[in-house]
């Protein structure tokens, strides 16, 4: 059985879904229509991410599993998302800023994955990557908007860099499943400080220490907020078991 | 049923339209990447625009209907990822019926949408972006600064 490529694709599953739900709670209360209607997009793409790496891990595991299964009736302890996805929106800097950390990884991790030996994975990924292009550009621009703005918005990106810079570390950290499928995080790792360096520098933000980084997220140990989550997405599905409309 | 026929099958999924542009038929967009078929099965592949496009179970539903409509039985709709799907694959017919339909057409010149893509409604150059992420996940929000008229751009894909 592919047990590591199935933690692995739930991991990339969870993360995407975690996300989306955070960013969708954005919904009816973005700073101003446009915007509103770009982070609910992203959610959007994050959702369909979801769906693809669910819908082949599903296959995987076996044929009474559904996408709908694995998104809806696992625990907490059974999630495998990074922390960052599951920490609160914040305010509109802290949510960009957790958007712009996650898509600078994700679009460089999809650049790897697109080529990788799974060619299931890889056409995931290189759809997805199309998207993430938005993403990233959308979420630099409003970092360096809000960074190098008013003395009020760029406090609030230091505020927002104290509160989302210790669950950066867990991108690089790699969990067993990761190990197994070879994803060079030494590079990968490199890239991202890259990219996070030449946007901070326009934004005039500081570049963050290295400091103690919190972990745990990838193999089910969650800060308190993913509980809360899920209580609020899984409810139907707990609650009335199969329901369909 | 009826004999099952390539070119038949073509005429009726032309009438299949993409629910959210629903000037574009599914073949317009590229979204049919093939038939396969023998005596008593159909089977169309499709790919889907975005990755999260919420349309894409309503068209796999469309093209079952309108086979079923039109006597054939047996279908299923198998969506493919790869190769990614891209505006390249959009018809010229289609790109007409975008901008008579007033959504300016994916333009290779505007791969990252900015100032400067052609008004559907008044053909001036002088525009500006709204915002990147438009009504949906392929269009961006631009407005025309000569006849003031918002419009959508279907992005380079």
């Amino acid at each position: 059985m592919h047990t590591y490529l199935t933690n692995y694709l739930l991991h990339l599953a969870d993360t995407a879904l975690i996300l989306s739900q955070r960013n969708s709670e954005w919904c009816g209360h973005g700073p101003i229509l446009e915007q509103d209607i770009a982070i609910t997009n992203i959610s959007l793409d994050l959702l369909g991410q979801s769906r693809n790496f669910y819908q082949y891990a599903a296959t995987l595991v076996g044929p009474d599993t559904t996408e709908d299964a694995l998104a809806y009736l696992r625990t907490e302890r059974e999630y495998k998302n990074h922390l960052l996805a599951e920490q609160p929106n914040g305010d509109w800097a802290q949510t960009v800023l957790r958007q712009f950390f996650f898509s600078a990884y994700q679009y460089l991790l999809y650049e790897k994955l697109q080529s990788g030996p799974d060619e299931q994975l890889a056409a995931i990924a290189a759809k997805a990557l199309k998207e993430v292009t938005y993403h990233l550009r959308w979420s630099s621009e409003w970092v360096i908007r809000l960074g190098d703005g008013t003395e009020e918005s760029h406090q609030r990106m230091l505020k927002a860099i104290d509160e989302l810079w210790r669950y950066t570390g867990e991108f690089f950290m790699a969990a067993d499943y990761e190990k197994e499928m070879a994803v060079d995080m030494a590079s990968l790792k490199a890239a991202w400080m890259k990219k996070l360096i030449a946007v901070f520098e326009e934004a005039t933000l500081p570049i963050p220490e290295n400091t103690f980084m919190q972990t745990g997220g990838k193999t089910g140990i969650h800060t308190e907020y993913l509980g809360f989550i899920l209580a609020e997405m899984q409810y139907l599905q707990r609650t009335y078991p199969g329901a369909a409309w | 049923m009826p004999v099952i026929d390539k070119q038949n099958i073509l005429a009726i999924l032309q009438e299949v339209c993409d629910p959210e542009v629903p000037v574009l038929s599914i073949l317009d967009l590229g979204l049919v990447r093939d038939i396969k078929f023998n005596t008593d099965n159909i089977d169309i592949i499709i790919t889907p625009t975005y990755t999260g496009c919420p349309a894409m179970d309503m068209i796999a539903m469309n093209i079952k209907w309108a086979l079923i409509e039109n006597g054939y039985k047996n279908i299923t709709v198998t969506s493919v990822l790869s190769p990614a799907w891209t505006t390249d694959w959009m018809t010229e017919d289609g790109k007409r019926k975008l901008k008579e339909y007033g959504i300016a057409a994916p333009d290779k010149k505007f791969q990252i949408p900015k100032d400067g893509i052609e008004c559907p409604q008044c053909h001036s150059a002088n525009t500006r972006l709204v915002s990147e992420f438009g009504s949906t996940a392929c269009k961006a929000l631009c407005q025309c600064n000569d006849c003031k008229e918002p419009f959508d751009y279907f992005k380079c894909h």
